[in-house]
């Protein structure tokens, strides 16, 4: 697997909205959504691959990224400006369409 | 118990409601789960050891089991397992799967080593008690 795109700090993220089997490192309840990038992590191997004892030596960026929890859960009864911050691989994502507001 | 469905945002609902069944047990974001435990405790021997394993199992030297493939077991369990063994039992459990996985060691040894552990143990008790 390739290193992929690069996303920097600001940028407006989709996570992929898939649902393979098997060892997945990206948060079921966060698929479909859009968040924005607020820390580059850093380069490290892909855990998707890992855990099957396969390591080719190829690295994925690692990002931070900051979901509005109202855009998570509908009845979400905090503020409206609460965020929640993960941490996930750039092969999860891909560049979001920003909405015309 | 995490039986209820976490609530999604209403723009995603309807499809996300299809892909409920696509959500693995371990992956629970969101779900009813009650309230953390904060109370610190002490290790029993077995969990350091079980931890000692593992640590032997990844170093740098042997490399034979990675901490993606101990969570991989882990989350293999499935839920039953999952939610009922401890911390350390669920260790466990995974890094005995991926050693068969890898040929290290065989069910036959491993069942037969079990039981006769637990003989001993069972001997020792017994033993314990006469005293």
């Amino acid at each position: 697997m390739s290193v992929g795109k690069r996303f920097p700090v600001g940028a407006r993220v989709r996570i992929r909205r898939a649902f393979p089997p098997g060892h997945v490192r990206a948060p079921w309840y966060l698929r479909g959504l859009t968040g924005e990038v607020c820390h580059v992590v850093g380069e490290f191997r892909n855990p998707e691959e890992l855990a099957y004892g396969r390591n080719d030596g190829a690295k994925l960026t690692l990002y931070r990224v900051r979901f509005r929890q109202t855009d998570i859960w509908p009845d979400y009864a905090g503020p409206a400006h609460d965020t929640l911050e993960v941490e996930i691989y750039g092969n999860w994502m891909e560049p979001a369409e920003e909405k015309a507001a | 118990m995490l039986a209820a469905p976490p609530s999604l945002s209403h723009t995603r609902r309807m499809s996300v409601d299809k892909e409920a069944h696509m959500r693995r047990h371990h992956d629970m974001g969101g779900l009813e789960a009650g309230p953390v435990e904060r109370r610190e405790h002490d290790y029993a021997p077995w969990e350091k050891r079980v931890d000692a394993i593992m640590r032997l199992l990844s170093d740098p030297k042997r490399r034979i089991l990675r901490v993606d493939e101990l969570r991989r077991g882990i989350e293999a369990l499935g839920p039953g397992a999952y939610d009922e063994l401890s911390y350390y039992e669920r260790w466990i459990a995974s890094i005995a799967d991926n050693l068969i996985e890898k040929g290290v060691i065989t069910i036959d040894e491993l069942g037969r080593r079990m039981a006769e552990i637990e003989a001993r143990h069972e001997a020792e008790r017994a033993k314990g008690r006469a005293e």
